[in-house]
């Protein structure tokens, strides 16, 4: 078993609400038919200050200062902090892939859109929803450049003084697929007998649907 | 005890319940296009899976495809790695025997406007696909939901979904639109009342007179937009109208057992008395024209009102972004471009309605450019028997080929930087249409209207 602990981890503060999965990759980045290689353009039209374009050399491209991915201080994040509804939009799993892809291990906000939330723990990204006063805790903690440890296992956000900052709740199958990296589609397919007979039964009732 | 449609639809396609509490939901219709599966099937691949039952499976690309040249099918797409995403769905479709309406058949078009069309979804199913609109056929009374591509391998391998049961949210809708308001503007209003936030975690089901007084394609563009305030799924139980849609199409059943299936999608309604767990009222009456501001669809205004002042750090930005200020009119905007088209308002319906409006009219010397794309190659013929297409170029519209085009611009049908655009599609997010592009959402009729006039303008006394 993964011991999912993130230890000592530094935030990055995304003060703002209702951030789409249009911002989070945009839809240049989509015609890719790979998993891997989105983290460059991770939120790409606030990151830099032109408009990119796939297979571009990003290192070249010049970098917007003021947003917050690209402050010194939260440099190596390995935690986003977010505001209500983060994820919303498009069902894209590349928001996903780019959040990962970029060092993200963990994504904490007030609120998710569900689409969003769902194919977090598909790819083992944990997302934690937390009530606002926890939220304005972290941002604080994250404007003072202090790190948190985030515990799975135990369901709970610690201080750097190991001090408990809020628990937190999370459903025990999400929790499995993130500690586990389970293949969600072998657990399903243990269950193809009963699939199976399901589908027989509905081929008698509703054969319209097998056309 | 009695149901809603979503408990009833949600039992009819309930396999099993497993011992974390997750269910595994049995799926009918499995849509797919070209962005979202190439990940999918790389993961069969990979894994040495099949898809479970092929038919189940129907595909067409319609995100990057172009809306200009289609004469040239595949070489009519400039953009390589456009190209491979259309040629790579091609590839899986053929690998595992997927029927597909592929860039060259006369069916190919916006995923969630050829399903219904087709008869591919019908009343009673589970659909899904890879993509956050498919709410759209919800409008049919069919349980849809748009998924990620991780569960779009899943659906492939096993048929079913893994999933929890939603809350139940009925938007009850009194009374019936009036002149010049369309459900475009109602599904707006809702979003605006809401909030984007607003549904998540509940199935919405759209009832009262102005809904039952709606035909299906004003319904789609209803559920269409129940993603927008946060509801993977929206609904409409099934009714006579849905009845006289479905009949005759393609897919749909025949001789017995259309009989059979009238019998079973009769009953696919909510009972006297079920239990919603939240419900939300609107007077139709009282509803107008929607324009939206801001960056999210919940920044809507009345064409009557004026752009709000900002309540949030997200409403500074998005006045900061849109280039508005406190106050401005609808009227004040000026516009660069007007996009008629996408999975929320590209059907017959929607054409004739803009068609109607725009008619011996033409398009201000101010908008530099503003495009109809038809749902789909069918809806596009049929416009064209009628005339619309000429319609629309004779006031100085371009007329296109079927795909998603301008509602997201993965093909080259973008916006400018700073150009403001009238669109009937379904999301104002930042840079959607376009890098730096500045969306508008509305309906069909206003963007018309206000291509004419170079800026929006309150249809309502245009119309009627």
């Amino acid at each position: 078993m993964n011991e999912y602990t993130i230890h000592s981890a530094k935030m990055v503060p995304l003060d703002r609400s209702n951030i789409d999965t249009d911002q989070i990759i945009p839809k240049q980045f989509l015609k890719s038919i790979k998993k891997t290689g989105f983290g460059p353009n991770l939120f790409d039209s606030w990151r830099y200050l032109d408009s990119g374009y796939p297979g571009q050399d990003n290192s070249k491209r010049q970098i917007n200062p003021e947003f917050v991915l690209n402050d010194k201080r939260y440099e190596e994040s390995e935690i986003l902090i977010s505001k209500a509804n983060f994820g919303c939009g498009s069902s894209r799993e590349h928001a996903v892939w780019a959040i990962q892809d970029y060092g993200i291990k963990c994504v904490i906000a007030e609120s998710f859109a569900d689409i969003f939330y769902n194919n977090c723990f598909k790819n083992g990204l944990l997302a934690i929803a937390l009530p606002k006063d926890s939220m304005e805790e972290l941002f604080r903690i994250s404007e003072e450049g202090k790190n948190i440890h985030v515990d799975l296992i135990n369901q709970v956000i610690l201080d750097s003084a190991e001090s408990v900052i809020v628990k937190f709740d999370i459903d025990n199958f999400r929790k499995t697929c993130v500690l586990e990296g389970l293949d969600e589609i072998g657990i399903s397919l243990k269950d193809s007998e009963l699939i199976k007979s399901f589908e027989k039964n509905k081929k008698e009732v509703t054969p319209w649907i097998f056309k | 005890m009695p149901r809603t449609l979503y408990d009833k639809l949600w039992d009819l396609h309930e396999v099993t319940q497993r011992e974390d509490g997750t269910y595994l939901l049995y799926i009918d219709r499995h849509l797919i296009h070209e962005v979202t599966s190439p990940q999918a099937f790389e993961g069969l691949r990979v894994a040495g899976r099949k898809p479970w039952r092929t038919s189940s499976n129907k595909a067409t690309p319609d995100h990057n495809i172009p809306t200009t040249d289609r004469q040239l099918g595949l070489k009519g797409i400039k953009d390589e790695v456009s190209k491979l995403q259309v040629t790579t769905l091609d590839d899986n479709c053929k690998e595992h025997g997927i029927e597909q309406f592929d860039i060259e058949d006369e069916r190919q078009g916006i995923v969630h406007v050829v399903g219904p069309e087709q008869g591919i979804t019908l009343p009673g199913m589970t659909v899904v696909c890879g993509d956050s609109h498919t709410s759209t056929h919800g409008a049919l009374g069919s349980l849809a939901m748009g998924i990620g591509t991780s569960e779009v391998e899943h659906v492939l391998a096993t048929q079913c979904l893994v999933a929890t049961k939603q809350k139940n949210m009925n938007v009850q809708i009194s009374n019936v639109l009036p002149k010049g308001v369309y459900s475009k503007d109602l599904t707006m209003s809702v979003i605006g009342k809401i909030g984007t936030a607003g549904a998540t975690g509940y199935a919405i089901e759209y009832s009262g007179k102005a809904i039952e007084s709606m035909s299906i394609e004003a319904r789609m563009t209803v559920c269409n937009m129940a993603i927008e305030a946060g509801a993977r799924a929206g609904m409409v139980a099934f009714d006579e109208i849905t009845l006289d849609y479905v009949k005759g199409k393609p897919y749909a059943p025949s001789g017995t057992q259309w009989d059979n299936a009238i019998d079973l999608w009769k009953d696919l309604k909510t009972d006297l008395g079920a239990h919603f767990d939240k419900t939300i009222k609107f007077d139709a009456s009282k509803l107008k024209p929607q324009v939206s501001w801001g960056t999210s669809p919940e920044m809507v205004i009345d064409i009557d009102s004026v752009v709000p002042e900002p309540k949030s750090n997200s409403e500074s930005n998005a006045l900061d972004y849109m280039g508005l200020k406190t106050g401005m009119k609808p009227e004040d905007i000026k516009l660069d471009q007007v996009f008629i088209g996408s999975c929320t308002n590209s059907r017959l319906e929607d054409l004739r309605i803009a068609a109607e409006i725009v008619k011996g009219s033409k398009v201000s010397k101010s908008v530099k450019r503003a495009i109809v794309v038809p749902g789909s190659g069918l809806v596009s013929k049929a416009a064209i028997e009628e005339g619309l297409d000429q319609v629309f170029m004779d006031a100085g519209f371009e007329w296109r080929a079927p795909g998603c085009s301008m509602c997201l611009g993965m093909n080259p049908d973008q916006l400018d930087e700073g150009d403001h655009c009238a669109s009937t599609s379904n999301r104002n997010f930042e840079g959607r249409q376009g890098y730096k592009g500045r969306t508008h959402l509305v309906s069909p009729a206003t963007a018309a209207a206000s291509a004419i006039a170079g800026n929006f303008v309150d249809v309502r006394g245009i119309v009627g």
